[in-house]
């Protein structure tokens, strides 16, 4: 019997209640959302329970909602897979815009370490409890998290183009 | 060694103040990259040596940084395939599909039949390129430079493929929304057919010099295994988890562009070294080769070649300026006042290297508010340090040629 | 085996006579360098595969001269820089540059060593020129094999009209100091 959305709400909710909200398809993959603090016994609980068998650690990244509430503003997404029933399901946990902190789940998954790292480079989220939270794709020396939508696309001390003869003002680019 | 590569305080330094072997020699430290020749591409690897012998190793990356995601953000959706391109640019078709797949799938556009049998004809040659190129480095590395040499010679047949189908060699840019941008000339299938008579001979030929080579075998078998529990737990996908002994193909999981209409296998190792994912890597481009066939044989009457969308997909240039309506449908795609619905997709497909999937959030306006790349290099990569670990340095460079890790999708 | 389709490179200017032939040093320096160029591949990203493309049997660069394919920045004479360039990465291509002997040349092979290309972004260089002095610039996306032939022998052609004296020259020394090399 194929693993049923209904079956992964029942387990979830009866384990967490109050902490996993939100449940709804979305196109074809079946998303919820759980307050932060809760993110790693979730995860454990997923991957450990025998029906669910979440065993796959898709990807993990950071989404920035800059317009958002102030509790809201950055979210992280975690995708599972059961590959012996073929289901993906998608995690979504909001965090504080301003000190954005959430648990490591790099003791779960081993692939968690990287995504983790990369998520924090972007966004500055910090996954409290990860062994080597630093920098990985961009220099050390970098101040800024360039993902955030705040910052430009463009390195701003560039010298090699005038804006003036691209047609370019601030708030058309 | 230069401080710029290495910080004095390291904690290397450190362990090699303290330890000390018993014959009274020294550990000693090793740069490794970031512009070694044997690595091909930039991976910077400080490694902690004991004689010829790793014991510890601190991968650094990042070193061609492009900010992919930030410019996705920064462009409206049909200017994203060229980024998609340069992502793992040793297969860019299968990356360009995907991405125009994703959009479908966002989109709920239904492509024809014979349209996704060329995308699937055209995503298998990508795979057989990146496996051309993969083994063959593989094979120079273990000092065999005859097979590079002659395998690169029907890479180029694929590429003149590609030049017939779209006009590009290496970044292809292929595609459009719901098919393709014009139909494959009579000389594509020409070409095709031809590689398809030529090329097995060859790949043949490779193998024999190959797989039963001793110094080969030497080099390989037992070199940088990893066990199936831990290849999973560091997300591994593609032909190394393969050769691991896990069966998970994303064609055969979620079949996409109708994979479930071909017949093929999936070939899995056994124990995950070095030689098991080499010869995954072999097997694969003969099922790939396969795959191709059964398309063209299966090929539907015709010539569509893409959906009928007006809204998405691209006039021709000739339609645009003789024709009134093809104008206005080129303009309102190209300013982005097509309304595209506010969604969250997933989608996965089986790249060169593994599940390579696009993470996309729209927002209604004319870019993505978010694309995240799901890229399979970026994810094993880590556990690169965990399996070099008590090997030999020269195996160290095998075993990452062995997992064909692609500087530009692990860097993003 | 006939070698009878070999091309020679042709003699420089200069007077011959029985036994012997005069010409400038110059001109005879010029035309080995030229024809012994020693490629240093500094391979980031894209154009590194078509650089694989041409070293390998189908374009074979050999055929200009460039066989061997030195790995150490101390023996190599022209470097070739093909990929973007991070700006993390940056100051390793300078590195590898002020290790390499003098006369060194540098072809920027691509849009992005050129310029950036298309990765106008917070993390890539805007063209290595923005740290070494470069001599031959190849554009495409990367260039197809033949263009990077062809940017090989452009710079042929300027190692060739090269004056011996060009590296002590002020006007050297001057170029490298507005690089902060010595």
């Amino acid at each position: 019997m194929a693993l049923e959305n209904t079956q992964i709400q029942d387990k979830v909710t009866e384990t967490f209640g109050e902490s996993v909200m939100h449940f709804r398809q979305e196109k074809d993959i079946f998303t919820f959302e759980v307050s932060a603090d809760k993110i790693t016994s979730v995860i454990l609980f997923l991957k450990n329970e025998e029906t669910l068998n979440f065993h796959f650690l898709t990807d993990v990244c950071g989404i920035h909602y800059p317009d958002s509430n102030v509790n809201e503003q950055f979210a992280v997404v975690y995708h599972l897979h059961n590959w012996i029933e073929n289901k993906r399901i998608r995690i979504k946990s909001f965090i504080n815009g301003e000190t954005p902190e959430i648990k490591t789940i790099s003791n779960i998954f081993l692939s968690a370490n990287w995504m983790e790292r990369e998520t924090y480079d972007f966004y500055g989220i910090n996954f409290i409890g990860h062994p080597q939270l630093k920098r990985i794709l961009n220099m050390d020396e970098m101040i800024s998290f360039p993902m955030r939508k705040e910052f430009p696309l463009e390195d701003s001390g560039r010298t090699d183009k005038d804006d003036r003869f691209f047609g370019r003002t601030p708030s058309n680019c | 060694m230069s401080e710029l590569l290495l910080p004095p305080e390291h904690r290397y330094a450190k362990i090699i103040k303290e330890r000390l072997n018993e014959d009274g020699s020294e550990l000693s430290i090793l740069n490794l990259g970031p512009t070694h020749p044997a690595t091909h591409g930039i991976f910077q690897n400080i490694l902690l040596m004991d004689g010829e012998r790793i014991l510890d190793a601190e991968p650094t990356i990042g070193y061609i940084h492009r900010a992919f995601e930030k410019i996705a953000e920064n462009r409206p959706f049909y200017q994203i395939t060229p980024l998609t391109d340069r992502m793992n640019y040793c297969s860019s078709p299968i990356n360009n599909m995907a991405w125009w797949m994703t959009l479908e799938k966002l989109l709920d556009i239904e492509v024809p039949k014979r349209a996704q049998y060329l995308r699937v004809i055209v995503m298998e040659l990508a795979r057989i390129t990146d496996h051309i190129i993969c083994n063959s480095i593989l094979g120079v590395d273990t000092g065999a430079y005859t097979g590079f040499l002659y395998v690169f010679q029907f890479r180029e047949k694929i590429y003149e493929i590609y030049e017939e189908i779209c006009g590009a060699r290496l970044t292809t840019n292929m595609g459009r929304l719901g098919g393709f941008e014009r139909d494959w000339s009579p000389k594509a299938f020409e070409l095709l057919n031809t590689f398809l008579e030529e090329f097995p001979a060859c790949w043949k030929e490779f193998e024999n010099l190959f797989e039963r080579n001793r110094i080969f075998i030497d080099r390989t078998v037992n070199v940088g295994a990893i066990s199936a529990e831990s290849a999973m737990s560091y997300g591994f996908t593609g032909p190394n988890l393969r050769a691991a002994g896990v069966d998970y193909d994303v064609r055969v999981a979620e079949p996409y562009s109708s994979y479930e209409d071909f017949e093929f296998i999936v070939p899995v190792g056994k124990s995950g070294d070095t030689y098991d994912r080499f010869c995954v890597r072999n097997a694969e481009v003969w099922e790939s080769l396969s795959i191709i066939r059964q398309a063209l044989a299966k090929m539907p009457e015709g010539n569509e070649y893409h959906a009928n969308v007006p809204d998405y997909y691209l006039p021709p240039k000739e339609d645009v300026y003789n024709n009134m309506e093809a104008l206005i449908y080129h303009f309102k795609i190209v300013m982005g006042e097509v309304p595209v619905p506010v969604a969250e997709i997933y989608h996965a497909v089986e790249g060169g290297n593994g599940e390579l999937g696009f993470y996309l959030i729209t927002d209604g306006s004319r870019t993505p508010y978010r694309l995240h790349f799901r890229r399979p290099c970026f994810i094993y990569y880590q556990a690169y340090p965990e399996m070099i670990k008590g090997a030999l340095l020269s195996d160290a460079i095998v075993i990452l040629s062995s997992l064909n890790v692609i500087a530009g999708e692990l860097d993003a | 085996m006939s070698n009878s389709n070999i091309n020679i490179v042709e003699a420089p200017e200069g007077v011959s006579g029985e036994g012997f032939f005069a010409t400038k040093l110059n001109d005879v320096v010029g035309l080995a360098r030229a024809n012994s160029m020693w490629p240093l591949p500094f391979a980031t990203s894209c154009c590194g595969i078509e650089f694989m493309a041409t070293m390998a049997s189908h374009y074979d660069l050999a055929r200009f001269g460039s066989e061997r394919v030195s790995f150490s920045p101390r023996q190599a004479d022209m470097l070739m820089v093909m990929g973007t360039i991070s700006k993390k990465m940056a100051p390793i291509l300078r590195q590898v540059y002020e290790q390499m002997a003098e006369p060194r040349w540098v072809i920027a092979v691509g849009a992005c060593a050129s310029s950036g290309g298309i990765f106008d972004t917070y993390s890539v260089l805007q063209g290595i020129d923005k740290v070494i002095p470069v001599d031959v610039y190849v554009p495409g996306c990367p260039p197809r094999p033949e263009q990077i032939v062809d940017g090989v022998m452009r710079l042929q052609e300027l190692v060739k009209s090269e004056s011996v004296r060009r590296r002590s020259s002020p006007e050297y020394q001057e170029l490298l100091a507005s690089y902060n090399i010595k």
